[in-house]
């Protein structure tokens, strides 16, 4: 046989004829530092390129999806947090909104601009923690902790306004849980510049970073055709020169009053992806102080007793109040018979929910659009070619949420 | 007789325990130190009757913590070798130490000891000879483990320590041309003195190339960030010794902090005037406010002994620093900047060193 050939000492054996070899398949997650428990990457090398690779997932499917259509409107409300959990509060609105649609219901200004301001807080708070775990794979420990140093503040703040730090459960169709505590202006006030500060140690830190740019340059790029036709949205979209966002192109909440740019890159790769999302934190503190300046006085919630809960006066003194409680509560709100899409700017693109009614309390279906489960579906396409360690930074820049990506 | 032997224990002993508490602390101020940078206040956990210490007893409790764990060799890994590798690398990291002088010569007893644990008159070549054999410990701890992220360490390990050996080889070569000798004692001789009065006859002053291109080849050879690729961790796990525990483990670990001390000692010995002080003892110390105190007997080793560790403490405190800022290079990073811009650099530095020498001393 060849191998018996090879491999004995006789001299006869032609050195300059290659020796045999194989690809070694390496097996990357779900036990993996960088994949996060959540993904396995099954991939094949030559030496340290990577000539196959296969993505699955699945490890974190909770079935979100069949969940709601046995939980009235508002009891879905608690799961969706659980969807991006890194911007929980991008997601309330976003069924929130679907719901609302169905009414034709408009929540007051003050509950827009609410929703405005923590959404994009949230948003903060998700591109921090995606680059700060990019940064931090890529051994570059101290950045990651400063931009936690940050998203604490952010979690601090969230907490003083909803009473939880992560599963935060604050948006209801036609309004809002709760209205800002007070001394909440000044907290922002006080902690925007901090947010902006750690934002630019980052930027110091990394941008400016011989080893980050040559790390991430050209690495896992993807062109402007090949990201529309997986289904891009979001900063990798725009990382790839398309200013797709969800905010400018179908304006909800308070958008359309507040001035902000969309950033876009050009080649698409994984340094882009990063200075979309180190440029669009800033813009989302500009759409935070615009929203300070702009935020009207009022009430957060539509005075509407088919989707909100009466006030407390009138439960407990009024019959109407009473029943309307206990039909909202046990029934759920009931909107009429039809379908609606709905989409948002999440964290990592665009979140849509896809809702039919059938006219009763529970959803007949609901369908969230997650913008990970296309993204990381390219993940094999970006790292052909590419050599182990580039899995590593593609993977940290596409923000993989598996919570949101298995639904 | 005995006393030879007897100075000879001493010497020994002085150094692995050097070695060895340094390597040590240096668990401690890894935490502290990154701490520091990240606005964290880091390991302060670790008590005994309530007393902390600002977190000194961890190293203690590591050290208690990895002897109890289980002792876990592969089912299909190489017993002996996996059983081996751990000392392999750690051995060389000590041994280097042995031609490091941490002081002048003293008179004791009668006769004249070297404060140094051998006096070989070739001691660069030595701890180059010595150190290289360190990549056999990582080489055959991967592939002993059975385990292919450990295969893919040994394998980025192998090739840069290899490559990194070549520089850091050659940048010496500088130094040894400008003085002439081997001996490291006979270096940090030569380096005592003053440029105009006031500049120390340092080797990073006639060698600032070399100086960069030695401790960037050296860091390599430590594999710290931004050079541990055949750790990598988050891309391979934990590299070669992904499959190792207890105090094996350690041993890779605590080779790698001997090696950082090495690097510091032999930055301090070549570049930094060793047990040189900055100020001229001959003179007496020049102190402010008190005015010249005039030192000698055993003052002057103790003296040099305490500038050399605090050099090295220094250098150690630079390589902390710059391993909690960087991220980690590519493979074919590491190998292109090795290659293709240290490799030119150190042969240009030689060629301009060699005929600067020749121009001088005719």
């Amino acid at each position: 046989m060849d191998t018996e050939k090879s491999l004995s000492p006789s001299a006869e054996v032609d050195i300059l004829e290659p020796t045999e070899t194989r690809r070694m398949r390496v097996n990357v997650g779900p036990s993996h530092p960088a994949m996060h428990g959540v993904i396995q990457i099954v991939v094949e090398v030559e030496g340290e390129t990577i000539v196959y690779s296969d993505t699955n997932f699945g490890y974190l499917h909770r079935g979100f999806e069949k969940e709601c259509e046995n939980h009235t409107y508002q009891l879905c409300i608690p799961y969706t947090d659980r969807l991006n959990y890194v911007s929980p509060l991008i997601n309330n609105e976003g069924f929130c909104l679907a719901v609302e649609k169905f009414f034709g219901v408009d929540v007051p200004e003050r509950c827009k601009y609410i929703r405005t301001m923590l959404s994009e807080l949230s948003r903060i708070s998700d591109h921090q923690t995606c680059i700060g775990a990019a940064a931090m794979e890529l051994g570059a420990f101290t950045p990651f902790l400063y931009l936690m140093k940050g998203r604490e503040l952010i979690y601090r703040i969230l907490e003083e306004v909803t009473g939880h730090r992560l599963t935060i459960n604050y948006m209801r169709p036609g309004g809002l849980a709760a209205d800002l505590p007070e001394g909440f202006f000044e907290h922002l006030r006080d902690i925007l510049p901090v947010i902006r500060e750690v934002t630019s140690e980052t930027d110091k830190l990394l941008t400016k970073n011989r080893i980050f740019i040559d790390r991430t340059r050209n690495v896992g790029a993807i062109s402007k055709e090949d990201a529309l036709s997986f289904s891009y949205s979001g900063p990798c979209l725009r990382a790839c020169g398309m200013a797709y966002d969800v905010r400018k192109a179908f304006p909800y909440s308070a958008y359309d009053r507040v001035d902000f740019e969309v950033p876009v890159g050009s080649t698409g790769d994984t340094l882009d992806r990063y200075l979309v999302r180190m440029a669009e934190m800033e813009q989302s503190v500009r759409i935070i102080e615009q929203c300070m300046r702009q935020i009207p006085d009022g009430p957060v919630s539509v005075n509407d007793p088919r989707v909100i809960l009466p006030p407390k006066q009138e439960v407990y003194h009024t019959i109407e109040g009473l029943v309307n409680h206990f039909k909202l509560v046990y029934e759920g709100i009931r909107p009429p018979k039809g379908e609606v899409y709905q989409m948002v700017e999440g964290g990592n693109g665009e979140l849509g929910y896809y809702i039919v009614s059938d006219g009763t309390g529970r959803p007949y279906r609901v369908r969230v659009r997650p913008p990970c489960f296309m993204i990381v579906s390219s993940m094999d396409f970006m790292i052909k070619g590419a050599m182990m360690a580039d899995i590593v930074p593609v993977f940290g820049s596409l923000n993989m949420i598996a919570g949101e990506m298995e639904r | 007789m005995w006393i030879d032997l007897l100075i000879v224990t001493c010497k020994v002993l002085f150094m692995f325990l050097f070695v060895l508490g340094i390597a040590g602390i240096l668990t401690w101020v890894e935490r502290k130190q990154s701490a520091v940078l990240q606005d964290r206040i880091g390991a302060n956990r670790a008590s005994i009757f309530g007393v902390r210490m600002i977190g000194l007893f961890h190293p203690i409790a590591d050290a208690l913590k990895l002897f109890t764990k289980e002792d876990f060799v592969p089912l299909h890994g190489h017993r002996v070798l996996f059983v081996l590798s751990p000392a392999l690398a750690i051995v060389p990291a000590l041994m280097t130490f042995a031609v490091i002088p941490f002081g002048d010569n003293v008179h004791v007893l009668g006769r004249e000891v070297s404060l140094r644990v051998s006096d070989i008159n070739a001691g660069v070549v030595l701890v180059f000879a010595i150190a290289s054999l360190s990549v056999y410990g990582i080489t055959l701890a991967g592939w002993a483990s059975d385990n292919r992220y450990s295969l893919l360490g040994a394998l980025r390990g192998a090739a840069q320590m290899f490559s990194y050996e070549v520089v850091l080889g050659l940048s010496v070569i500088g130094i040894l041309l400008v003085y002439g000798t081997l001996d490291l004692n006979e270096i940090v001789r030569a380096q005592g003195g003053y440029w105009l009065g006031f500049i120390p006859r340092w080797g990073v002053f006639v060698q600032p190339v070399g100086f960069l291109l030695y401790f960037t080849a050296a860091f390599a050879e430590t594999k710290r960030m931004p050079f541990d690729l055949p750790e990598g961790e988050s891309e391979i796990v934990a590299g070669y010794f992904t499959e190792y525990s207890g105090m094996k483990y350690a041993a890779f670990l605590f080779s790698e902090f001997c090696e950082m001390v090495l690097v510091a000692g032999l930055s301090a010995t070549l570049f930094f005037g060793g047990w040189q002080l900055p100020v001229d003892v001959a003179r007496g110390l020049a102190l402010p406010l008190v005015g010249v105190v005039h030192i000698s007997g055993l003052w002057v080793p103790l003296l040099q002994l305490l500038t050399f560790c605090l050099k090295v403490v220094i250098f150690l405190w630079l390589l902390m620093q710059i391993r909690w800022t960087l991220p980690r290079f590519r493979y074919d990073q590491v190998m292109s900047l090795c290659w293709k811009v240290l490799l030119p650099l150190v042969l240009l530095n030689i060629a301009v060193t060699a005929v600067a020498v020749l121009a001088v001393k005719g």
